[in-house]
């Protein structure tokens, strides 16, 4: 071994003892890693949360139903003719987060609502086909949506979530 | 430390701070201006590093418990989603696992060394007294800790040991009965184990807490074991003693690291990978390597009570030390006599824990007793009385004086000499016994997988699975796989579509759906392998009472006897083989039995089952199975490919483990290279003036 450590070189010394220190935090810091990504999802989980198929055939019209996805409340809304018509109209400024009707639903499918059910306020779930605006009534808060999931009055900031999903043919839904 | 402190905060909110809670200074004084003997050996870097393992098993430990179900139908499974789904789960449990064996072997030294050098002698007999609690606590919470996978050996270990208690007379059985919350271990015995198991740690952590704080009123017994009389005799603790346990520590988490990354599965028993069954007893009930004198302490004595109470006694005995121990000399340094029946006494507990490995019977029970005998004999006869006949050697007036004289350090060549005597005793010991066996053992074969840069080789894989489909799925299940599996990373390599292929041809029971029944669909990628029979006992009446075992993890649930020194050896090559080889040598070692051997109604012979009547009739032959890519067909070939694809099955993460691993050694390389020199540096400005004053190497004291 040399010996470069003769007191008139104190800066080849605090050179080593820089470097260690840096060599252990960057030890410290990568340690973090497992001990953080252990929460994340696990395979199991993530493979369980994979895009479910949904027959739109029963629901009828006017009904709505609610299925499961990753855990998550989605509403199917079977809408009528009427209530397509209306939530269409309704003028942007009336709307605390502005979105047309035609953003919210898939071309050629406009009388299916697919939604995630869960209040943008703090994840309560609303009740279907009540409030005033003849959608969702979240009974936590007061929040009130309608026939789009629009948020019209209360807490909640934003509309009800749409989530990924697309027509796999015109009675059959994939989501996810 | 009493006296002001040493620590004068300048800064005014500081100030403020200490003068309502003054911690930062009890910091600073236990920690920064703690003044520690100059000459302490590497020996008295254990302290920390066993708290720092502390802290690594309270972590790990917290973590398995989110991903981790105490329920006896869970439990096992609950383990082995950790080990496959949860990302980086492997390394935890491994980490968790492992840390406990390394806690255990550096504690051993810590108390060894605290044995040789007097360390429990007055004034340290309070301080003594709280480590041997604290190793108590230790033992009882390593126990806990082995159940909760709910294997075979945790069930027949929590079975076992709660037994112990049994011995007491009048209410050792309601006291058991207490103590599983039921007339067997079951499901509140698990429960209150995982409970006590999670409490039992920070129990610990008080009492290392006390365990400091009584070494800081104290202060630090020293290789010369004589107090430290100026300040030429100690150096603060910070940067002194830190650098030197921090680099002790890098270097002790190398051996760590080599069992985590390299040999995860070798301290502990392949029965565990069996679920918990309570109506069989595996054929070889052992604890783990650290319990092991004890053990075979309590196996030694014919007498249950009698057993039990040595057990106990064994340990608690150490307790009572600092009064059995009757000379005035501290340090075994200076004591010469006592020094030879330190290390027949360290050659006799290794030698009692080997015995514990080995079956209590012959010679070896014989063995068991004499060692017994000694281990006692040293505390109640030896020590009192070698005090009072020796004739120390002199000792140092001061610890400069020490650390400058150029003692010349003999423990080495002791050391030498007691391992010597050790192996030549197991030799002997094992040499005797594989006379008496025979037992032939698998041959080794060569494993892609094997070794430190072990990786599956894809298309043996998938040729594996090819024999595992079209013929052990007919009987034995895979039910911790998912078909997911098999397109995952370090796996047979399938494609998604393979994979979803492969799952859509088998039909999954699901349900119920809205009309309430259950229904058959085919899988999905995300569904486990179904099961060929709805239940065990399915199973095992379709198969003349013997159901065939699930093979998800039978890779790491095989072995067989290494044998000495073989196993010793087997921690230098990286040898976790022994399930593949098992397999690939019992799939192919049907025999006719031999003239005078009676075979039982419904077992067939073969050479390499323990006990060779095997309920499995031999379903491997040339030709079997139709290979797509020109591997030859033969019985031989198809037993190591599945073997191969059994070991992925049970350790899907091999690769991605060795591969960190080898990055986790060549950093912790560069860590201990950049502290050792740092702590060099440092002393060097302790060492360099003896070194001027006295013209002497500074190698010659070092240690
Ligand atoms: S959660 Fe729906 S209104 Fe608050």
């Amino acid at each position: 071994m040399t010996n470069p450590s003769l007191p008139s070189e104190p800066t080849r010394r605090d050179f080593l003892y820089i470097a260690t220190g840096a060599v252990g935090a960057i030890g410290a810091g990568f340690t973090l890693v497992p001990l953080i990504a252990q929460m994340n999802p696990d395979a199991s989980t993530i493979a369980a949360g994979a895009p479910i198929e949904v027959d739109l055939a029963p629901i009828t019209e006017g009904q709505v139903i609610k299925v499961t996805w990753r855990g998550k409340p989605i509403f199917i809304s079977h809408r009528t003719a009427e209530e397509v018509k209306q939530a269409q109209s309704v003028p942007m400024s009336q709307l605390k987060d502005p979105q047309t009707d035609q953003d919210r639903t898939k071309t050629g499918h406009e009388q299916w609502l697919v939604v995630i059910g869960i209040c943008t306020h703090l994840g309560c779930i609303p009740i279907a086909k009540s409030g005033e605006y003849n959608g969702w009534f979240c009974p936590c808060h007061g929040s009130v949506y309608d026939d789009s999931g629009r948020i019209r009055q209360g807490p909640a900031p934003l509309n009800l979530a749409i989530p990924p999903y697309r027509f796999v043919s015109d009675s059959k839904i994939e989501i996810g | 430390m009493s006296g002001p402190s040493k620590f004068q905060p300048t800064h005014p909110a500081l100030k403020w701070f200490e003068a309502r809670l003054p911690i930062v200074s009890l910091m600073y004084d236990s920690f920064v201006a703690y003044p520690t003997p100059r000459n302490l050996n590497f020996l008295w870097t254990f302290g920390a590093i066993l708290s720092f393992i502390l802290v690594i098993q309270i972590v790990t430990g917290v973590i398995l418990v989110m991903h981790y179900t105490p329920n006896v139908d869970l439990a096992f499974t609950s383990v082995e989603h950790l080990m496959r789904d949860v990302n980086y789960g492997w390394l935890m449990r491994y980490a968790h696992a492992n840390g406990a064996a390394m806690f255990f072997f550096a504690v051993y030294i810590h108390m060894f060394r605290g044995m040789y050098y007097g360390s429990y002698k007055e004034p340290r007999e309070v301080l003594w007294i709280i480590g041997v609690i604290i190793y108590l606590l230790m033992m009882a919470t390593g126990f806990l800790g082995y159940v909760l996978p709910w294997g075979q050996m945790s069930y027949w270990a929590a079975t076992v040991i709660t037994n112990l208690f049994s011995a007491i007379p009048w209410v050792g059985e309601p006291i058991v009965t207490w103590l599983w919350g039921g007339y067997s271990v079951g499901n509140p015995t698990l429960t209150r184990f995982f409970s006590l198991h999670y409490l039992l740690p920070f129990v610990i952590v008080a009492f290392v807490v006390l365990h400091v704080w009584a070494l800081h009123v104290v202060g630090q017994n020293n290789p010369a074991g004589v107090e430290p009389k100026s300040d030429q005799d100690t150096v603060p603790f910070t940067p002194y003693a830190t650098m030197k346990d921090l680099f002790y520590f890098s270097a002790f988490m190398l051996l760590f690291f080599w069992f985590v990354f390299y040999l995860p599965n070798y301290l502990g028993h392949a029965d565990n990978y069996i679920p918990a069954n309570p109506s069989v007893t595996p054929a070889h009930i052992v604890p783990e390597w650290y319990y092991l004198p004890f053990y075979a302490i309590l196996r030694a004595i014919p007498n249950k009570l009698a057993g039990v109470i040595a057990l106990f006694a064994s340990i608690l005995i150490l307790a009572f030390l600092p009064w059995l121990d009757t000379s005035k000399v501290r340090s075994g340094t200076y004591r010469p006599l006592f020094k030879i029946f330190f290390w027949i006494f360290v050659a006799v507990c290794i030698l009692l824990g080997w015995l514990g490995a080995k079956p209590a019977e012959g010679g070896y029970v014989i063995a068991a007793q004499i060692l017994t005998a000694w281990y006692f004999l040293h505390f109640i006869l030896i020590l009192p009385v070698i005090g009072l006949i020796e004739k120390p050697l002199p000792v140092p007036d001061s610890i400069t004086e020490a650390a400058t004289g150029g003692h010349k350090k003999k423990v080495g060549v002791a050391g030498a000499i007691v391992a010597l005597a050790v192996l030549v005793g197991l030799a002997a010991g094992t040499g005797k016994a594989e006379a008496a066996g025979e037992q032939p053992k698998p041959p080794q074969l060569t494993w892609t997988f094997a070794g430190p840069f072990g990786t599956y080789d894809r298309a043996q894989l998938q040729r594996g699975f090819q024999v595992y489909r079209e013929v052990c799925s007919a009987c034995h299940g895979l039910s911790l796989l998912s078909f997911r599996n098999l397109a995952e990373p370090g796996g047979p390599g399938f494609t998604t579509e393979q994979a979803a292929a492969v799952a859509a041809e088998a039909k999954v029971k699901d349900g119920p759906n809205d009309q309430g029944e259950m229904f058959e669909r085919p899988g999905r990628l995300a569904d486990r392998f179904p099961s060929p029979y709805p239940n065990p006992q399915a199973a095992a009446v379709a198969f003349n009472g013997v159901a065939p075992p699930d093979l998800s993890v039978m890779a790491k649930a095989r072995t067989y006897e290494r044998g000495f020194p073989t196993f010793v050896f087997d921690m230098l090559t990286q040898y976790q083989e022994a399930g593949p080889d098992y397999i690939a040598a019992y799939l192919t070692g049907y025999e006719d039995p031999p003239a005078d051997f009676k075979l039982p109604d419904g077992g067939n012979y073969n050479k390499f089952y323990p006990g060779h009547a095997t309920a499995m009739p031999p379903a491997l032959m040339d030709d079997l199975v139709t290979y797509t890519d020109g591997t030859p067909q033969t019985a031989q070939q198809y037993a190591k490919d599945v073997a191969a694809f059994l070991m992925w099955a049970a350790e899907p993460h091999l690769e991605a483990r060795k591969r960190l691993g080898f990055q986790v050694m060549i950093f912790l390389l560069v860590l201990t290279g950049l502290l050792y020199f740092t702590k060099k540096k440092i002393w060097h400005e302790v060492e360099k003036p003896r070194e001027i004053a006295h013209g002497q190497d500074p190698k010659a004291t070092k240690i």
